[in-house]
Formats: structure tokens, C-alpha cells, sequence
């Protein structure tokens, strides 16, 4: 009888757990065909608006009227973001594709730039003509080399999910879509190159990096580790962990550590004069006893201690017991954007947290500033009519471009909003004009 | 006849007292602290009340100094002929105080029950009860906002905190805020997407994505690295990727140029 009943009892559990088993099967299959399924329709639409963005490129060559122009570029700039959100869905991470990304993007900044040009009085030069017969070639070969890949995987059945797999297990060897990628991203780096050349594409203007100008010797690892002591506030017998930085770093410099039990405090600094780029302290911070205002205060002494001067405060918050403020260099009452600090109070003691002083130094040096050629009057010409102007200020801005322009700064309000707009001081430009938050109603989250 | 008199006094010097109670209320009002542009609390709670009373402010009294506070203060400024500076430094607060009532108790209880409500002077106190935004009543201070980084969220800052949290949950400090750091620097690339959210889900970009660890709740600390990498911190140095040099699988990881080493990860270009 018991023999019976275990029997029976046994193979309801077995029955149990193969429907079970078979449930969890199904589900796994399922997510993984979403998953697949997901991979499939960023693919193909990627090949689909590279195909389109060939065409799209092929018909400006094709066009005269301006009229027709604007949109056709609009149109361009569309495609090559979708095509690029598109890559970026698909599981390539480690897979080097980055320079088709910047391709991609590339020919939607050209295109941007250009259609939002007036081309009646600034139509395409010759110049930039050639580059949309070099961009309309080289689309038309990723073009079919993806096509080709589509086709392969089409025919074979190929899976994305084989492509993750092999990317994870490190098997790249023999992978069709794989294959085709990497051919892509060969050939586009061949492009990179020749478009730079032509000066129109794929050259970021860098903006030059003042740190090299900067006077001083290189510090000997001694000085480092004594300007670490002194700049972090650390005990003159403590030793301080130094390392240099690697190849990739834009200017060298010196990374200063250490820490204690309550305390974490790390420093860099360029290794020709000692600079300090970024200071950051971490310790556990008590109840607050100083204001805002109070640690502005503290901020400026200690800018003024670090020999950055004529620094102005442009910005500050409080956040949970810190201080944030940032600061604007100042020339003779105008304001210069690029050249700014941060600089982080504790509420409790007045300690200083940290400090970001790259922006200002690769940016600073001496500005040779034109008077401005329109009146602040002039320049409220160009401003929306709506917006009620509450300050106006001179300042220096990068634009769009990646250049300095000198502009009114107007901060106006319109329907109980703030903003910010600029105007060029030369020709009237609206340069930038932005809308002020800063401020956000506070969800229950656990903040 | 005597008890009389005494007590007569004794009643006397209550009220007297009781006055001199007020009296010290009315100075007491703001804490002494400047209060400018940014700041958080109980004095930017009345600070928004007392303008709005005189009908400078019309703006939610949410205790954050933003934007249109700022403007309101200026203008009271103005009409009280001083030094327009936007700070609500002793003489502001003083002039605020003579020239305004401040009904601290009835302020906070609306504020506690989330009610919208005006405290304009002259005309009654009405609350719009039709409006409750129930929110739970538990926070300890009366803010009812919190001040953002410009362009950000809560929401954005909670989802990097997530990613921060997941990916170097065991990192010093400053490889928090350089982890943090990373995901804007690529938001700022052309290679990458252009949000927050895009670089984070890029498939295969983070392994904490990858395993779910992205989902495990973050800590104060990796929010406050959020914050201090949003706020322009970058101690990894304009870095695109970091990779484990233990566990790292792809043989390209290793041709990138380095930056340099924060605990266990190694950033590069």
C-alpha cells in the first residue's frame, strides 16, 4: 500500500516538475526570441536608413533650388540620428564601431550647420559640394557592405543572439555579422581620415589648451607629495600615495591620494608647475552650522588662496549639508563662461570639499576683448518683446562653433520662467537663449 | 485689599510678559544667516511667505531658493529703495519683517498637507483643499522641492546613482564619481547616444546592466558621487571607457591609451 502511494506520489512529482521545467523552457524561449526580435528590427532599420541617407545624399547632389535644400538637409540630419540610435542599440559594446557612430554623426552636424544656413545669400561652396560627393560615395559603400551582411544573415538565419554570444565568449573568429561590421568600421576609418583632411568634417575644432603655457618646472615627487600634504590638509609625517598619469591623459599630471579612517582625499596636479585640476574630499559630514552664503564666503577666500583671481560667483545650490558654487573669471566686468570653477563647501565646518579647476585653466589667458559694436540698446532689439529684462551684463561664450564671441547676457522672465538669453555684441546673433531650472518639486524617493 | 493688588499686578506683568513674548517672536522670525540664491530651509519657507504676503512672490512657498524668488526679493528690493543684491542679508530681513506678517504655524501646516495656498495679505487665508497632492507627510523638514542641477532630474540623478551603485559599489570615492563621470563624458561624445538613460542601456556597455546589479538599491554615497560628477567633477580625466583589468575579456579594451587607475578600474580614451 505505502509502495503504492510513494510510487504515486512520485510520479505526480516527476509529472510536476516536467511541466514545470517545460513552463520555465517556454519563457526562457520567449524573452530570448523579444530579445532577438529587438536586435532584428534595430539591424534591419539600420540598413534600411543607410540605404535612405545614400539616396537622400544622392538627390542634393541632384538639387538647384535653394528652397529645396533646407529640408533635404534637415531631412539628412534626421536619418543619420536615427541610424545612429539604431547602432546603438544593437549589442555591439565592445565591438570597436565607434567610428561609424562618428560618422554618422559627423554627417548630421555637416548637414545641421548647413541647413540651418540661409542659403540664398550663403550657398554651398565648391568645397562643401566636394564633401557631399565624398559622403555620398562612402554611404553608398557601408551602404553595401551592410546590405550584404543583411542578406547573409538572412539567408543563414543568422541570430543576434549568437552575436552576443560569441562577443561575451571572446569568439570572434567566424562570425558572419561580425565580419561585416568590422569591414565597415575599416572602411570608415579610411574615410575619417580623408574627410578630416578636406577640413570639413570630423575636425572638432579644439579650442587651444592653455595648461602648457602655464609657467613653472615639473615637481619632483617630494614637492608632490608636500603640496599634496598641504593642499588636502594632511599631517606633514603621513605619506601620500603619488602616481602619474598614462598616455591617454590629455596634459600629465599627477594623481595624490590618501585616506584614513573617516576621510578619503584625492588630488591632481599638472606635473609642469603644480596646478590643481580636480580636489576632492570625502568624509562624513555633521549637522550644519553655515549658510549658502556663509560658505560662498568661505569659497572665495579659499579661490583667492589658490591664486585664482577675479573670480565672480555665478551659481550656487544647497544640497543636503554641501555647498556647490561655481565661478566665473571676470575681465574687466565681463563675465567669460569657459573659464570657470566649482567648488564644494561642507555646511558644517566650513571645510573645503573640492575643486574643479580644469575648465579654468586650460581655457584662461589673457583676452585681447573688442569694444562691442552694438549699444546694450541695440542689442535688446533682438530679444523677444515678451520677455521681461530683469539684468543685462556683458560676456564671453563659446558657441555653437567652438568659438569665442563677446555677447549681452539678458536675464529676463516671461510667464514666471527665467531666462538666460545672449546676444552678439557684433552682429545680434541670438547666440543662446535657455531656460532656468534649478529648482524641482520632491518626489518620495528616498533622498 | 492687599492680594488684590497683587494679584492685579501679577496679571499686570503676565500681559506685559505675554507682549514682550510677541515682541521677541517678531525679531526672532528669520535665523540670522544671509539667505541667497540656492539656498534650502525654514528661512526660505518664510523668506517666500513674507513676499508673497506683499505680493512680490506668486510662486509655490516650497522652501528652495530658485529663480523666482530671487526676482521677487530684487523687486521687494527695490520698492523699499535698497541695495538690489538678491541677498536677504539683515536689512532686507528687518524691512521684511516690519512690512509683512508671518503666520509660521499656518504656513507649515498647509505645506504639511501638501495643500496649494496663498498667504497674500488683506484677504483671508484660503487653502484649495480640492488640490491635495498627498504626499506622504513624513518628511522631516518642510521642503517641499529640492534643488537640481540644471537639465537634470531626480529621476536621472536616481537612475546614474543605480549604475554608479552597480558598477563600482566597492571603488574609493573618487572611482564613484569618475564611473559617474564617464557615463556624461560619453553623453557629450558623438560615438555615443545622447542621453543619460542611451548610454546606460547601450546593450553591452556596463556589466551591471548586463546581470541586473543595476537594479540593486544605491547607497548615499553613490548618489552624492552623481551629484558631484553632474556638478563637474571628473576624476577620471574626459575618460570614454574603464575596464577591470582582472576580469577584462576583450583584447581591444587593452589597446585604448590609459588615463590612469582608480582602485580596481583603469580608465582610458
Amino acid at each position: 500500500m505505502i509502495r503504492w502511494i510513494t510510487i504515486g506520489a512520485l510520479t505526480l512529482g516527476l509529472i510536476g516538475t516536467a511541466v514545470w521545467g517545460y513552463q520555465e523552457h517556454q519563457e526562457k524561449n520567449a524573452i530570448l526570441i523579444q530579445a532577438e526580435n529587438s536586435y532584428q528590427k534595430s539591424f534591419h532599420e539600420l540598413t534600411y536608413y543607410m540605404d535612405l541617407l545614400n539616396d537622400e545624399i544622392g538627390t542634393v547632389l541632384a538639387m538647384n533650388s535653394h528652397e529645396r535644400l533646407s529640408p533635404q538637409f534637415v531631412d539628412i540630419w534626421r536619418i543619420a540620428s536615427e541610424a545612429n540610435t539604431n547602432v546603438s542599440q544593437l549589442p555591439l559594446g565592445l565591438l570597436p564601431f565607434n567610428k561609424t557612430e562618428e560618422f554618422l554623426s559627423d554627417i548630421g552636424d555637416f548637414t545641421y550647420r548647413t541647413a540651418i544656413r540661409n542659403l540664398d545669400d550663403d550657398p554651398l561652396t565648391s568645397e562643401e559640394t566636394k564633401v557631399l560627393e565624398d559622403l555620398y560615395v562612402q554611404a553608398k559603400e557601408i551602404k553595401d557592405e551592410l546590405r550584404h551582411v543583411q542578406h547573409m544573415a538572412l539567408e543563414n538565419n543568422l541570430r543576434w543572439m549568437d552575436v552576443q554570444l560569441a562577443l561575451v565568449n571572446n569568439d570572434q573568429s567566424d562570425n558572419t555579422i561580425i565580419d561585416g561590421f568590422k569591414t565597415v568600421e575599416k572602411q570608415v576609418e579610411g574615410y575619417t581620415e580623408a574627410n578630416s583632411q578636406s577640413g570639413l568634417i570630423g575636425v572638432s575644432t579644439k579650442p587651444q589648451n592653455h595648461i602648457e603655457d602655464l609657467p613653472g618646472e615639473k615637481l619632483t615627487e617630494k614637492e608632490v607629495q608636500d603640496l599634496g600634504r598641504t593642499v588636502l590638509g594632511v599631517d606633514q609625517s603621513e605619506e601620500m600615495d603619488v602616481t602619474s598619469s598614462g598616455d591617454g591623459a590629455d596634459i600629465p599630471f599627477y594623481t595624490v591620494s590618501y585616506h584614513d579612517d573617516d576621510k578619503r582625499a584625492y588630488m591632481d596636479v599638472t606635473q609642469k608647475g603644480g596646478y590643481p585640476l580636480t580636489i576632492l574630499i570625502e568624509r562624513p559630514i555633521g549637522e550644519k552650522k553655515l549658510s549658502l552664503h556663509d560658505g560662498a564666503e568661505k569659497a572665495e577666500e579659499y579661490l583667492e588662496q589658490m591664486n585664482i583671481e577675479n573670480m565672480e560667483l555665478y551659481q550656487s545650490m544647497e544640497l543636503d549639508k554641501v555647498g556647490m558654487y561655481s565661478f566665473l573669471y571676470n575681465q574687466d566686468g565681463i563675465r567669460v563662461y569657459s573659464d570657470s570653477v566649482e567648488v564644494k563647501v561642507a555646511l558644517d565646518n566650513g571645510d573645503i570639499l573640492g575643486l574643479t579647476a580644469e575648465n579654468y585653466y586650460s581655457n584662461h589667458h589673457k583676452r585681447e576683448i573688442a569694444e562691442p559694436t552694438l549699444s546694450e540698446e541695440d542689442a535688446l532689439e533682438y530679444v523677444n518683446p515678451n520677455i521681461k529684462i530683469e539684468e543685462a551684463d556683458l560676456a564671453i561664450i563659446t558657441n555653437d562653433l567652438d568659438e569665442e564671441v563677446l555677447v549681452y547676457e539678458f536675464l529676463g522672465t516671461l510667464n514666471n520662467e527665467t531666462y538666460r538669453i545672449f546676444i552678439n555684441a557684433e552682429d545680434g546673433t541670438e547666440e543662446m537663449v535657455e531656460k532656468l531650472g534649478g529648482k524641482e518639486l520632491k518626489y518620495s524617493l528616498d533622498f | 485689599m492687599r492680594t488684590k493688588k497683587i494679584s492685579l499686578l501679577i496679571i499686570f506683568s503676565l500681559f506685559l510678559l505675554l507682549f514682550i513674548n510677541d515682541d521677541n517672536q517678531e525679531i526672532k522670525a528669520f535665523s540670522p544667516q544671509v539667505i541667497q540664491h540656492g539656498a534650502v530651509g525654514d528661512d526660505v519657507i518664510e523668506l517666500q511667505a513674507r513676499l508673497q504676503y506683499l505680493g512680490f512672490y506668486n510662486g509655490n512657498i516650497d522652501g528652495v531658493f530658485g529663480w523666482g524668488t530671487y526676482w521677487a526679493l530684487r523687486n521687494f528690493q527695490y520698492e523699499f529703495g535698497m541695495e538690489i543684491d538678491g541677498l536677504a542679508g539683515e536689512e532686507t530681513k528687518n524691512k521684511l519683517v516690519q512690512a509683512s506678517e508671518y503666520d509660521e504655524a499656518y504656513v507649515k501646516e498647509q505645506i504639511k498637507q501638501g495643500n496649494r495656498f496663498t498667504h497674500y495679505g488683506g484677504t483671508n487665508k484660503q487653502s484649495d483643499t480640492g488640490n491635495q497632492q498627498n504626499q506622504e507627510a513624513q518628511q522631516t523638514d518642510n521642503t517641499t522641492a529640492v534643488n537640481v542641477p540644471q537639465g537634470f532630474s531626480q529621476n536621472d540623478i536616481q537612475l546614474m546613482a543605480n549604475a554608479v551603485y552597480g558598477e563600482a559599489r566597492g571603488e574609493p570615492y573618487e572611482g564613484q564619481v569618475a564611473v559617474a563621470a564617464v557615463i556624461l563624458n560619453r553623453v557629450a561624445s558623438p560615438s555615443f547616444p545622447d542621453t543619460v538613460s542611451g548610454v546606460i542601456f547601450e546593450p553591452r556597455a556596463f556589466t551591471a546592466v548586463a546581470d541586473g546589479q543595476i537594479w540593486l538599491t544605491p547607497n548615499e554615497t553613490a548618489k552624492e558621487a552623481v551629484l558631484d560628477a553632474i556638478n563637474g567633477w571628473d576624476p577620471s580625466s574626459n575618460a570614454l571607457y574603464y575596464f577591470n583589468p582582472d576580469t577584462a575579456t576583450s583584447p581591444w579594451i587593452w589597446t585604448r591609451p590609459q588615463i590612469k587607475q582608480i582602485g580596481k578600474h583603469i580608465f582610458c580614451k
